[in-house]
This record gives structure tokens, sequence and C-alpha cells, in this order.
């Protein structure tokens, strides 16, 4: 199976990829997600499982840490906007540089092994940063309370430039314009979009090439003389940092931080999250991290009240049951869904969302080949993938 | 003086708990090959498993009080102390070791189901496939919990007679304030026999021949003509029952809440590679080790020099042992080294 990437398919995909991302706020409504809050969401998250999907969908590594590298993202974007500027832009960089420097850290001792190994270690050191953040570093995450903005933080950046003092918690704001609403996800689109075609281009690169070998055989690559730990220590690092982002991101929208993003639930959400879209792929990320969100959003927001509207329908024993049990899956119950969504993804589509519209678009292809010529031969499945 | 033997046996029953969580984790690794991140959830459930059964045993109804003459006044009496007296009352006070008899059964069944429903047709899948689907299962497992027992701890006490604390002092000359919970040393003296009746178990029964020459070489003792399938789901069975039993008898040393499962799985993982992958031996010897030297950790004398060092000791260890020793203490030269 040979794949051709040509760069005209590929400039096709940029574009047609930046006008999704930029209209989102208008083709979401229609179902109920055209909130800045939710689309912020959807595209920081969005960032976060293209990072993973560096790592995992292209070595083969599957982190179970990446939630720390989120968390410290935030912790260092939110102590920028305390100690030098209410601007986003030095807090989304010096969160990039600390978590891709943690990033490093962690992944110069987790690297030395591979396969589950590598999983339990990145765990480890996952919760290692939560217990962390929970106990010693209170004086700098703030523990259990959460890391956030008060009145009289130093701010010395503001102080230099003279940027005016508001009454109230200053929000944060590239150059004076505010980043929260519209504005604040159009400059988290902007970086989706920059993410996804570095991604990109990491994809079609010798570089992505490398890291594509190590996953199909890093044995065979050893064999030849390659030393292939500088290639999967950097997909590790750039990975990190993308998380990194995803955190700042996440502290520009809403300047609080907590160690909670840093439990493993959220390392598995992303796993899930570019599992459900599939792993290996550029769009299947973006998109999982868009619908899990979008179901987060939509299944927390239920109650006993809504399900029973919604049931009404039903004759009165039945329904009483249905909700009783539907119940369990929304609101509180969300992160059942979840569980329950992770093993049936990987017990029935390992391929995620992505494999199957391939699997469709192939069988229909079949069909319509048989039935429009029946001389054989040319009746195998032509090996398309439009996004691959 | 005095700490430093309260520390060991502070160490020696989490490690306890470590060994057998790991121990398990350790036989289902070596015989299937899986690593089950649904290890915590089971022991986990085996934790409430003690909780579900002393419900049941204080099953009770609304009675009058005679002791207050004033008004009517109203009182919960368990069943069982209606029915048989001060023999019901015994009964409610035991159930922790009531529950290890219920939860035996209930945990091998537990584990044979998994097998059979799930693992089974995940041999031939990825590492990374098998990690993701007993992830999701412990996800599943952890938030049922939740739903039906709430979010909080529950406490279950231990039965009267043990609940005090013994004068271990004087055994090891220290004198009377050495004192140290009846609880806990049972629980050690609990773990330490299921270890041993586990490895009896292995190297001395025909069953635990087959299992051992299976872990071995699976392919040779199948052309044997032995069904070496069935017995390696026993063995995940009896894994369950080991981590059941860990939970089970837990109970009393810390009340169970629906995420201490996922807290023991993580440090047993850690467990297990400090031990060896594989190595049965090395997951229990790992276990106590690591479990007393954190409480060693734990220790005002040693935080105050190393802040902080309670909460990193055993990932400390993990990244050094793995540096140094990348098979781990015990593990075999050949066994998932990469």
């Amino acid at each position: 199976m040979t794949k051709v990437y040509s760069k005209k398919n590929d400039m096709l995909l940029m574009v047609i990829f930046t006008i999704v991302v930029l209209t989102m706020p208008i083709w979401l409504a229609p179902i109920g997600a055209g909130y800045p809050d939710l689309v912020q969401k959807f595209a920081i998250y969005g960032i976060f499982a293209i990072g993973f999907n560096i790592l995992f969908g292209l070595t083969g590594y599957l982190s179970f840490g990446h939630a720390a590298f989120l968390g410290v993202g935030s912790y260092t974007a939110v102590w920028c906007f305390k100690l030098l500027s209410m601007n986003v832009i030095p807090a989304v960089l010096f969160g990039v540089l600390t978590s891709g420097v943690l990033a490093f850290l962690i992944g110069y001792v987790a690297l030395r092994r591979s396969g589950i190994y590598f999983s339990i270690l990145t765990l480890a050191f996952a919760q290692m940063c939560y217990n962390l953040a929970y106990s010693v570093l209170t004086p700098i995450t703030n523990g259990e309370t959460g890391l956030s903005l008060v009145k009289d933080d130093p701010r010395f950046l503001d102080g230099m430039l003279g940027v005016q003092v508001v009454e109230g918690l200053p929000s944060t704001s590239l150059f004076g314009l505010k980043m929260s609403g519209y504005p604040g996800f159009y400059f988290c689109a902007v970086l989706l979009i920059i993410a996804f075609f570095i991604a990109l281009k990491l994809n079609r690169s010798p570089f992505g090439m490398m890291l594509k070998a190590v996953k199909s055989n890093q044995n065979r690559m050893n064999f030849t003389g390659l030393n292939t730990k500088p290639y999967t220590l950097a997909a590790f690092v750039i990975s990190g940092m993308y998380a990194g982002l995803a955190g700042a991101l996440l502290a520009v929208t809403d300047p609080l931080a907590g160690a909670e993003r840093m439990q493993w639930t959220a390392s598995g959400e992303v796993v899930l999250m570019t599992i459900l879209g599939g792993a290996g792929t550029l769009i299947g990320p973006v998109l999982g991290a868009g619908l899990i969100k979008y179901f987060e959003n939509i299944f927390s927001a239920f109650n006993e009240s809504t399900l029973h509207s919604i049931f009404a329908f039903l004759p009165d024993w039945v329904e009483g049951g249905v909700v009783w049990s539907v119940s369990h899956f929304v609101g509180e119950g969300w992160h059942l869904t979840l569980g329950a969504m992770f093993m049936i993804i990987i017990i029935f589509l390992p391929g995620g969302l992505v494999e199957g519209a391939n699997k469709i678009k192939s069988w229909v292809m079949n069909r319509n080949s048989k039935t429009s010529d029946d001389s054989g031969g040319s009746g195998a499945a032509p090996q398309t993938s439009s996004v691959e | 003086m005095d700490a430093f033997v309260l520390q060991i046996f502070n160490g020696l029953d989490k490690g306890a708990a470590y060994a057998l969580i790991a121990l398990g984790l350790t036989l289902i690794f070596g015989t299937l090959g899986v690593v089950n991140f649904a290890h915590g959830a089971l022991f986990m459930l085996g934790a409430f498993c003690s909780v579900t059964v002393q419900k049941l045993l204080n099953f009770s109804k609304k009675v009058k009080d005679e002791t207050i003459t004033f008004f009517d006044a109203y009182k919960e009496q368990p069943y069982l102390e209606i029915w048989f007296g001060d023999m019901g009352t015994a009964i409610i006070d035991y159930s922790v070791p009531i529950s290890i008899f219920i939860a035996i059964p209930i945990m091998l069944l537990i584990g044979l189901a998994m097998e059979r429903g799930l693992i089974k047709h995940f041999y031939k899948r990825a590492h990374a496939d098998q990690i993701l689907v007993t992830f999701g299962l412990a996800i599943v497992i952890q938030e049922l919990v939740k739903a039906n027992f709430g979010a909080n701890p529950i406490p279950v006490p231990a039965p009267d007679v043990v609940s005090g604390s013994a004068a271990i002092g004087v055994l090891f000359g220290l004198g009377e304030s050495v004192v140290y919970p009846w609880w806990r040393i049972i629980y050690l003296f609990f773990s330490l026999s299921v270890i041993g009746a586990v490895f009896a178990f292995l190297q001395l029964t025909t069953f635990g021949m087959v299992v051992r020459a299976g872990m071995q070489d699976r392919e040779t003792v199948g052309l044997l003509g032995i069904d070496i399938d069935r017995r390696f789901t026993i063995v995940f069975g009896l894994a369950a029952v080991v981590a059941g039993l860990a939970g089970v008898m837990y109970v009393p040393v810390l009340p169970p809440d629906y995420h201490m499962g996922m807290d023991f799985l993580v440090l047993s993982f850690v467990v297990v590679v400090v031990g060896g992958m594989g190595s049965l031996e090395g997951a229990v010897a790992a276990g106590f080790l690591l479990g007393i030297l954190q409480s060693f950790a734990s220790m005002n004398e040693v935080k105050s020099i190393l802040p902080g060092i309670d909460q990193i000791i055993i990932y400390l260890v993990a990244v050094i042992i793995l540096l140094i020793r990348p098979r781990g203490l015990m593990g075999r030269k050949g066994v998932m080294e990469d």
C-alpha cells in the first residue's frame, strides 16, 4: 500500500481545515455548540490531541502522562499573568517552554524503555507531578484551591510598559484585545491552524518518516545502526510542548489553574480523543477532541427532568426504567459514558472514526466498481484515504 | 529507635497491599501476557465487598426504644440482633472477616467473567490496545461504584476485639509506649499467608506446575495436549481473588472510596517494574521494600531535610532502578526487557 502525498492535496486540506475551523461558530450553532466557551474548548483540546498524536500516532509510544504537561502549561501561564503581564504572548511562550523542558526531562528517562514500561513510567511521572502539585509545591500551585489571579499581583512588564491599571481583576488580552468570548476563540483557532500545519509538515517530513519507521519496527531501525532515541525524544518533547500550549490557552481563556488538570483521567481523556478520531491520522485527533468535548458538554448538562421530558413519549412504566438507567450515564455520570465509549471504540473500531469512514468509503467504492465493470481485474478496492 | 521500628511496621502493612496487587498483576502478565490496568479496580471491588457485607448485616428495623419512657422513641435495630440476640451482634462485629468468605467466590466469578468476556479477545492485539481497554474497564467499574456508593469514603470498623493497639514495644524491648494497631498486624500476617498460599499453589500442585511451565513456554505446553488456556483463565480468576482479598482486609485501615483502586494501581505498577516484570518473588519483595521506604520517607525527620520526599520517593526509586538495572531487581533476562 503506497500513499502518494501531493503538495496540492495538502494545500487543499489546509485550506479546508482553515475554513472549517474559522467558521466553527457558524456551522456549530444549529446543534447548540456555537458559543465561545465551547468552541474555545474544541480548539484547545484539538491542539492537545494533535500533539498527543505526534507521539502516539507516529511513534506508537503510548504516554499516559500527558496531562502533566497540560497542567504545567496552565500553571506557567497563570504565573506569567501574575508576574509579567496580562498580555497572552509571554504566557503562551513560557507555557510552551516550561512544558517542553519538563517533557525533555521526563522523556529522557521514560524513553529508555518502550512498550508497557513506557506507559507505566509516564503514568508514574504524571502522578508524581500531580502529588507534588497538591503537597510540596503548594506555594507555587496553591494546592487544592487552585491558582488564580489576585488584584495586587506585581505584573512587572505591564508596570514597565505603563499599561493602565483597571478596576477589579484585569482580564487577559492580546495588545489590548480582550481574550474572552469570540476574540479568545479566534486566538485559539489561529493557533490550532498553525499547530495543525506544523503537524502536517512533520508528518510529511523525513523526520516524520523516521518516526513512522520506529512505530513499524524499532528493532530493524536499531539494527541498521541508527539511534532512534533522539527522534523519539524529539517527538516526545514536541508533543509535550503542544500539551503545554493547550494548557496555556486554557489559562488564557480562563485564568485559573488547578491540579485536577494533571490527573490520570485527563491523560486518559486525550488518549481517548486521539483513538476515537483515529490515531496516526491527521484530522482524527481534532475530530475526536471536538466530539468528546461536545458530548461532555451535552451529557453533563442533562438531569432527571430533561430526561423525563425526552422520554415522555414512552409509557410511564417504561419511562421510569429508561430514565433511571440513562441517568447513570449523563450529568455526574458522564465519566461512565466516557469509559464505556473508550471500551467500545477499542473493541470494535481500533482505528477510530477515520478508519471507519475509510472502510465505508472503500466498501461503497467496491460495490460501485463491481456493478459498473464486470470484467474483473480492476475490481480491487482503491486504497484511498483522503486525509491521511 | 522507637520511631524506627514503628516505621518498619507502618511500611509493612502498606507494602503488603502493594505486594498482593503486584503479585496478581505479575501473575496475569506472566501467564496471559496482558497488562491489566483494571487490577486496581479489582482491589477496590474487594474493598466494596466488605462494605456491602457490612451494610447487609446491618439491615435494620425500627423498634421502640424501651430505655426511654418519657415519650415514644424509636431506634434502628439490626435484624440479626433481633433474631439471634448477642450472637447476631457478634456476627455484625465480625463483618470484615466474614466478607472474606463472600468475597472469594465473588471475585473469582468477576475475574473469570472478565477474562472470558473481554481479555480473551485481546491476546493477539497490541499491548497498547490491551492497556487501553482495561483502562476503559477500570473507569467503568470505578464510576459504577461511585454511582452506587457515593463519592465519600465509607468507614468499616474492624472487630471490637482487635480495634485496639498491641504493645509491640515489649516484644522488641523498647518499652510500653511503642504500640501498633492490632488490625494492621493481622493484615500483615493475612497477606503473608495469602502470598504463601499462592506460591505453594504454584510450586507444590500439579496445576501450579503446569501453569509455571506455561509461563515458560506456552506453545510447547499446548502441544503436549494440555488445555493451557483454561488454566490461564483460572489463574486470572486467582489473581482477581488475591487483589480482592487485599481490598477486603484493607478496609479497616483505609476507608474505601471509588478512586482507591487507581491510587494503588499506579504504585503497584511501579512495584512490578521495580521488582522485574514477570518475577513473582520480585513483585513481593519490591512491594514490601517500597512500602517501607515510603513510610521512612514520611518521617518528620526525613521530611525536614527533604520536603516532599514522601510523595515522590517511590517514583524516584523506580527511576533509579530503571536507569541502573532496567530489567528490575529480580527480572529474568529476556523477559520484557525492551
